[in-house]
């Protein structure tokens, strides 16, 4: 309306109450911005405060560990002036016997002997008897009596390793993380072949993700195309196969291939009556009948049905807005059939298909309950090692170091995904 | 459908093989859950074919045991608060970030879907310890914040989805009649956008309803869910009553996935997309 | 806006009306082992508390320790009372897992329960042994437990052990040559550590791990195994409810005791204590022999016990023929560290 006025002398438009139109519109525009950012603030406060910082806190536990420089505050205030080539003074014994008598007091002593066992294997015994014994030295010398207990405190090894404990902060689980482990002079050096495990668990996380995302490509792709391609009626009752597994819950799916998959169970069964045993034993893949419970097998299998859906959704919905006049022109201009699927036809899916692999390897990688329930000792995933790192070892500082490894694998390909796909376009079902 | 007559053997062979692989593919989907339920009615608590005889006993377990019922009375209210929380905020957030010209949009839509991205155990671990500091672990609000923070990217992503495509000069078209803002919220933009948020707030249902590495960590026993049951059930050993539990499961998500396809179908029609 | 604000509103307030009814200030919560002990628990003292007006809930675990040490460690303590074994008795005590007992409290005479004095944090319920079984409708009767366990050849097919060092490695060093009385000499070095995985390499592949004690026979049951090691009661309430044909591998049983015992930090102790006075009852124990066999750790018991369980029950003199009895206190000690060297072993 303001248009259909004639220009004022001053040359500037005005809103209907006298203010500039260029600030009114400001001025709404911040009205709505304000508007938008209260509207969002909730869910954004809430995700943060009960998600984003409970994850950080966690995590930090990889670096913060106080356990050993709280519990023997003077010993490594004492240590401080070794030179870490000899024995310690006796200085430094005194100290230590006194924090070791108010650690067995506290009930502390098993603590530092559990943290001080994650560098030397075996300690956490002898400190626990060290404790025990130590209320029995009432007066100096300590070098020798200390040492008269366990002659590991003879070891200039145990000391570095209390002096690098002194520290809040720490290198240590990361580092065993990547197997690797810092030496009596703080070098950074390889953990022998037999503790060396950490990598190899990284390893076969990324092998079982990415093999489980090759596997629901090979087998969504084609299943994509077929329902974007025949009459709706059809592909909605086809449909109807993809999406019922995608909303029953995963734990009664894993449940299902663990009993399917026991040895002598309905998928041995199968096996056996379809001959793909007699297949396999032919040619010596197999020995005898299928072992499958609790294999890698079964956690492969298991895992690719569940993320399917995932890859496929995301390649239909792309492969829906392809169309079909582009594979009709590419024949007419004399393309062979496999030729123009191969060159116009897939090519146009490429969206697609990164979408839905992307997604689908980025789920893979914190797969816990499956390998869990269907999978073997040597099928365990990362995510099944920070678990049994707090059920059964309560190791909170391994735990975070792995939890920190796991999740910067994810946010690395969530920052793809964002980019490439853009998070914003993500739909369900 | 029929092969067109104009294509060559080799297209028809393929035309053929890609149907039987398809099918194949189909059958490899839903075997697992067709397999298992007939296994519930096993009389005998073995999981192999032939059943030796029929029987309603795992059901019978299912519905009168104090356990079982328990739990299921105990995950449905855990879901329905989370459902309730979690579409209230998820659809408030969808609905300002829908706003044009949303500083950071795209990194603060990154951070309120990072709950769906993160290993969940991960989010567990870290919930366990940071909930138990504020007296919230092994209580049932706790469990109810950690399953909102987990359901409501669900609710965000299909209510933006539903706005995506959503004509915002009717709501100027509702306010330049008169109507205040909020008429025109709950006039026109509520019954537009409901499919999605309907859509939303099952898989926030779904997702609270099926979680198990959490309650795990975050649970006591005084919040045993269904999972958790099944969970500690299955590594106990496993009782039939689990395929009679995850049989009754998968009857639910049956029904649940029939109205989100309804849902969908009439949310399209809503906007005017073509079927 | 105003309805759904109210429906939020109303739904909180149902919710904390809820949780409120739910956390009822005496109700206790007891955890142990699952499977027919618990059942048998159950039977007799968990029904009998709750007839007798008192409100419980069950929970299971696979005796991991560290999952109470989390616990108690995070101030997050659910559990008020847990039955553990020694080893993790011994350990929680030395690090403050647990409450120390307070005898008086329980009204109890500490020394008519047998290895009452072992612990100061646990009150001991029951004698168990770990054992090895196999079905005799489908295997022979092996000649040893070793042979039964290591020898591949003679018996192919995979065994069912526990996901857990304990036993395991003793075993593994004796099937090795080591004489029993020297087990914890060569077990506490680290060549005899890994004399004892390298031991186990041997099966490693044939080995199914269980975590849970009803794991062993119901492997058994379905044929996966040809031997599974358990809890002598899970394989007797095997036998005798589900009429599986099993036999009892009594060749170098693992005696051991399990306890009561309070988690430090639960806001019930009062009801723990009672909880395990009640428990502890002579008659009481014995009654629970009628559904396990397991021998009661009340000496008071003893004359109580149906006679006919007393050849099923660990300490027979026909299952002690040969014995191993586990050192509590060198688990105690070294567990954590076996027990990580062990996953490591398992991960490889």
């Amino acid at each position: 309306m303001a248009m259909a006025q004639a220009l004022p002398s001053d040359g500037v438009m005005r809103a209907a109450d006298g203010t500039p139109l260029k600030v009114a519109l400001a001025r709404a525009e911040r009205r709505e911005r304000l508007k938008a950012l209260g509207l969002v603030l909730p869910l954004f406060a809430f995700i943060v405060l009960s998600f984003l910082v409970p994850i950080f806190v966690m995590l930090y536990n990889a670096v913060y560990d106080p356990d050993v420089a709280e519990n023997l505050p003077t010993t490594v205030v004492a240590l401080q002036q070794w030179d870490g080539k000899d024995l310690p003074s006796e200085e430094v014994f005194a100290a230590f016997a006194a924090d070791m008598k108010k650690a067995q007091e506290s009930k502390m002593v098993a603590l530092i002997g559990k943290r001080l066992n994650y560098e030397i294997s075996g300690i956490r015994s002898k400190v626990i008897a060290t404790g025990r014994k130590v209320g029995a030295i009432e007066a100096g010398p300590y070098k020798d009596a200390v040492i008269a207990i366990d002659k590991i405190w003879g070891e200039p090894e145990t000391w570095a390793t209390i002096k690098r404990s002194s520290s809040s902060y720490t290198p240590f689980y990361l580092l065993a993380m990547l197997d690797m482990r810092q030496g009596v002079d703080g070098s950074i050096e390889q953990v022998p072949a037999d503790r060396a495990v950490y990598i190899d668990i990284l390893k076969r996380t990324l092998g079982i993700s990415l093999l489980v995302t090759f596997c629901t490509l090979i087998l969504g792709y084609p299943v994509a195309y077929m329902l974007a391609t025949t009459p709706q009626k059809t592909a909605s009752i086809l449909m109807i196969f993809v999406l019922l597994p995608f909303w029953t819950s995963l734990l009664v799916r894993t449940t299902a291939w663990m009993i399917l998959m026991q040895d002598g169970g309905v998928f041995a069964q199968f096996m056996n009556v379809t001959g793909i045993t007699w297949v396999m034993n032919l040619l010596g893949v197999m020995d005898g009948p299928p072992e499958l419970f609790k294999t890698r097998f079964a956690t492969v299998v298991a895992m690719t049905h569940i993320q399917l859906p995932f890859t496929l959704l995301p390649i239909y919905s792309v492969m829906k807005t392809i169309s079909p006049t582009y594979m009709r022109a590419a024949k007419s201009l004399g393309g062979t059939p496999f030729y123009s699927f191969i060159r116009v036809y897939m090519p146009q899916t490429l969206p697609g298909v990164a979408a839905g692999c992307l997604l689908t390897f980025i789920l893979c990688l914190g797969y816990y309950i499956t390998p869990a329930l269907v999978g073997g000792p040597t099928d365990q995933m990362v995510s099944g090692y920070i678990a049994s790192a707090i059920n059964t070892e309560n190791n909170w500082g391994k735990a975070s170091a792995l939890g920190v490894i796991l999740l910067i694998a994810t946010l690395i390909l969530y920052y793809v995904y964002n980019k490439l796909v853009g998070i914003d376009r993500m739909k369900l079902g | 459908m029929a092969v067109p007559s104009y294509f060559t053997t080799g297209e028809k062979i393929a035309h053929y093989s890609l149907r039987v692989f398809v099918m194949l593919v189909l059958l490899f989907l839903i075997s697992p859950i067709i397999a298992v339920m007939p296994l519930s009615f096993n009389s005998e608590s073995f999981f192999t074919y032939p059943m030796p005889g029929y029987s309603l006993k795992w059901y019978e377990d299912f519905f009168f045991n104090d356990r079982w019922t328990g739990a299921l009375r105990m995950s449905f209210f855990i879901a329905i608060c989370t459902t309730i929380l979690a579409t209230f905020l998820g659809t408030l957030a969808a609905l300002g970030l829908a706003r044009t010209n949303f500083p950071a949009k795209s990194t603060i839509m990154a951070i309120l879907i990072s709950p769906m991205i993160v290993p969940v155990i991960i989010s567990a671990v870290g919930m366990f310890k940071f909930y138990a500091q504020l007296d919230l672990a092994s209580t049932l609000l706790g469990v109810i914040l950690a399953h909102t923070a987990l359901a409501t990217p669900f609710v965000v992503i299909t209510v933006t989805a539903t706005l995506s495509a959503f004509d915002k000069t009717l709501m100027r078209a509702g306010a330049s009649c008169g109507a205040p803002p909020h008429t025109v919220f709950f006039k026109v933009v509520m019954p537009l956008i409901l499919p999605g948020m309907i859509s939303g707030a099952l898989f926030a249902f779904v997702t609270s309803f099926d979680e198990v590495v959490v309650v795990l960590f975050l649970a006591s026993p005084e919040q045993r869910t269904l999972p958790l049951q099944m969970f500690s059930g299955i590594r106990e050993m496993i009782s039939p009553t689990i395929t009679a539990a995850a049989t009754v499961l998968v009857l639910f998500s049956t029904a649940l996935l029939v109205t989100v396809e309804l849902l969908r179908r009439r949310s399209e029609k809503l906007r005017g997309v073509q079927a | 806006m105003k309805k759904i604000a109210t429906l939020l509103g109303a739904v909180l307030l149902a919710g904390t009306a809820f949780t409120a009814s739910v956390r009822a200030a005496d109700e206790l919560t007891i955890t142990s082992w699952g499977g027919a002990y618990q059942e048998s628990q159950r039977k007799a003292f968990f029904e009998p508390f709750i007839a007798a007006g008192n409100k419980i809930t069950e929970a299971e675990y696979n005796g991991e320790i560290a999952k109470i040490r989390a616990m108690v460690e995070a101030g997050a303590v659910s559990w008020d009372v847990v039955d553990v074994d020694t080893q993790t008795a011994l350990a929680g005590c030395a690090e403050g897992t647990f409450e120390t007992i307070d005898w008086a409290k329980l009204g109890l005479d500490r020394s008519k329960f047998i290895g009452g004095d072992v612990t100061d944090c646990a009150v001991p319920n029951i004698l168990y042994s770990t054992v090895a079984a196999y079905d005799t409708s489908k295997t022979a009767a092996p000649a040893s437990l070793f042979e039964a366990l290591f020898d591949t050849t003679k018996f192919p097919g995979k065994r069912a052990l526990q996901k857990s060092p304990f036993v395991n490695m003793e075993w593994a060093l004796m099937a090795d040559g080591v004489a029993p009385a020297d087990v914890y000499k060569v077990l506490g070095t680290d060549e005899g550590v890994e004399r004892a995985l390298k031991k186990l390499d041997t099966i490693k592949k044939d080995v199914v791990w269980w975590e849970s004690g009803a794991q062993g026979p119901q492997l058994l049951a379905d044929g996966q195994v040809v031997f599974a090691t358990s809890w002598n009661g899970r394989f007797y309430n095997a036998i005798k409810t589900d009429k599986k044909p099993f036999q009892i591998i009594w060749d170098y049983q693992a005696p051991d005791w399990d306890w009561w015992a309070i988690p430090k930090g639960t806001p019930k102790l009062d009801g723990a204590y009672r909880f395990i006075t009640y428990a502890s009852d002579p008659q009481r124990m014995a009654d629970q022999t009628k559904w396990i066999s397991y021998g009661p750790a009340n000496k008071d018991s003893a004359p109580l016990i149906d006679p006919a369980i007393l050849p099923d029950l660990p300490s027979a003199p026909d299952n002690l023929k040969t014995v191993f009895y586990p050192d509590p206190q060198f688990w105690g000690d070294k567990g954590d560290e076996l027990r990580e060297r062990f996953n490591a072993w398992l991960a490889q």
